[in-house]
């Protein structure tokens, strides 16, 4: 195989965003021009728009097991994200203050939590071990009378760790306390039952599905209490206004149909080469070490770092050889800072600095793979000759 | 976000490496970051002014902080010293085309590690020192502190 056959840029960043399928586009298309209806009109146009928009909600209520009538709209997972915890907090005030996150949230769920924090509630982290995974008998200890809430991600976005789950629900749902999850990462890419899992909220996007962006969901199971988020005319059963993004969510609703018929062949397939791609890199480059959890990952994550060298400069040298993955190096962060992932971790600062993420996706081929297999080591020997770190030293 | 010369200038560094029994060493690093850069410096005296004959650099850091090294470099080779001080970040910084606003520290770190390399040329020599050069030298021990601290397991067995 030559490299010349492969297409570039090869892109490898599937869970920064993924690209809106075909079939998704082409389900989108009369939603402009033809099926442009208001949801709230009662004409005909409207109540097309209508029973388009439910019949996606139904799509959704059958992937996740739930009420039709517990999905709302939402434009993203960080709107979602945003509504559950600052909403669930002011609803429930009388019950207590206290709302516990795990340490490795997502920015929107971290800075939500430290504006409660800032009016007035009691935030408190729950710790990971090495792996990324929540430590259950602390998170339990942690659950107090006075805990209103507790929103644990499904799975992590930067090292792929899927969290026990249903463990945590049982344990909120033994202690009366409700339970947020924000399950962008694995929605779509894996089965999410919430009554299995005693769900009580849960959090997913759109634009991580081969959906369009501008659009996610919040599940909110009925009996929960929760005040309004986004206050107009009334949309979404009176919590959720704002007139309602007909074309994005029908196009949410195709990509959930396409990942969920296509999702155990694809799910395979993707943990086939991300297995490929850790052992090789694990194998062929010194002092190359995984973050996360080796099989409790995302199916599509592989989140490596490398000693003596800077993640932002590597990502960039791949990107010189066409090929697109990310970091979440101090340097690459707005405040130089680095992965708070990574350091709940226990991973020591230095050793973040040479973190990058690969994402693979649906479009990733095992030609593409090859190629990263080959460009990937000589880019980190590379810069392992810029530097001035020990590099003769290498295991 | 880089603009084409900065990644010129990592994609292919200029005056990359170390020099063995370099007459000045300049280590420096930026604890918030974590980027580390190493300068190497010749010195030749010509007409009784020091001349910066050859220079070489070692970064672990960014793009930015590999491209401001690299372009620190070409731009004080063959310069004498009163020259090669007068090399400000803004210089850096207009040579590369600009730089993002966040990595305006990248260029600093690279004239600090200049200054730090003609402070040891100037002090092993039992040359006089200026002020300035002084006060820089003692900011950048204390933060050298720090950073040995943090990078001590991967440091502890360089080679010279």
């Amino acid at each position: 195989m030559t490299n010349k056959k492969i297409k570039k840029p090869i892109y490898m960043d599937y869970a920064a965003t993924t690209p809106v399928d075909k079939r998704v586009v082409k389900a989108m298309l009369p939603y402009f021009t033809e099926k442009y209806g208001n949801t709230s009109s009662i004409h005909t146009m409207g109540t097309i728009a209508n029973t388009a928009v439910n019949k996606v909600r139904e799509e959704i209520a059958n992937y996740i097991s739930c009420q039709i009538n517990e999905v709302y709209f939402t434009s993203s997972a960080t709107e979602s994200n945003n509504w559950a915890l600052k909403c669930v907090a002011s609803a429930n005030k009388n019950k207590g203050n206290k709302i516990i996150i795990s340490s490795i949230e997502h920015d929107c769920v971290l800075n939500s939590a430290e504006w409660l924090s800032k009016n007035g509630f009691n935030i408190e982290r729950a710790p990971v071990d090495e792996f990324g995974s929540i430590k259950l008998g602390e998170l339990e200890k942690m659950m107090t009378k006075d805990t209103v809430l507790v929103s644990i991600m499904h799975s992590n976005n930067e090292i792929g760790t899927i969290q026990p789950i249903e463990e945590i629900g049982k344990i909120c749902k033994k202690k009366g306390i409700l339970f947020h999850t924000d399950a962008s990462q694995s929605f779509g890419k894996m089965p999410i039952n919430v009554q299995k899992l005693n769900i009580d909220l849960l959090t997913a996007s759109s634009h991580k599905i081969y959906g369009p962006k501008g659009v996610g969901l919040l599940y909110i199971k009925n009996g929960v209490k929760i005040d309004t988020f986004i206050h107009g005319g009334g949309h979404e059963r009176g919590k959720r206004s704002s007139t309602v993004n007909v074309p994005a969510i029908v196009g949410f609703g195709k990509a959930l149909e396409i990942c969920v018929k296509e999702m155990y062949d694809e799910k395979l397939r993707l943990t086939n080469l991300r297995d490929k791609i850790i052992k090789d890199v694990l194998k062929n480059i010194p002092n190359s070490h995984l973050n996360g959890h080796p099989t409790k990952r995302l199916p599509n994550n592989i989140d490596i770092r490398f000693d003596f060298i800077e993640g932002e400069a590597l990502m960039m040298e791949l990107d010189a050889k066409g090929i697109e993955v990310s970091t979440v190096s101090a340097c690459s962060s707005p405040k130089l800072q680095a992965s708070h992932v990574l350091l709940a971790c226990g991973v020591d600062e230095k050793y973040a600095q040479g973190t990058i993420r690969i994402s693979l996706g649906r479009n990733t081929k095992e030609s593409e793979v090859k190629y990263l297999l080959e460009v990937l080591p000589k880019a980190v020997q590379k810069l392992r000759k810029i530097s001035p770190m020990n590099v003769h030293n290498l295991k | 976000m880089y603009t084409k010369k900065v990644l010129d200038y990592f994609k292919k560094p200029k005056n990359l490496g170390k020099i063995k029994n370099a007459d000045g060493v300049g280590k420096v690093g930026n604890m918030t970051c974590g980027d580390v850069m190493y300068l190497y410096i010749k010195v030749k005296e010509e007409k009784g002014k020091e001349i910066i004959s050859d220079i070489k650099f070692q970064t672990f850091g960014c793009v930015a902080a590999i491209a401001t090294s690299s372009a620190v470099t070409e731009m004080v080779k063959g310069k004498t010293f009163e020259e090669a001080l007068e090399v400000g970040k803004e210089d850096i910084i207009d040579s590369l085309d600009g730089l993002p606003p966040i990595k305006v520290h990248c260029s600093v770190l690279a004239t600090e590690a200049l200054a730090e390399a003609i402070y040891d040329y100037l002090s092993k020599n039992n040359k006089p020192v200026p002020e300035f050069l002084k006060k820089q030298h003692e900011k950048t021990v204390k933060e050298n502190e720090m950073l040995e601290e943090r990078y001590e397991e991967w440091t502890e067995n360089q080679q010279d």
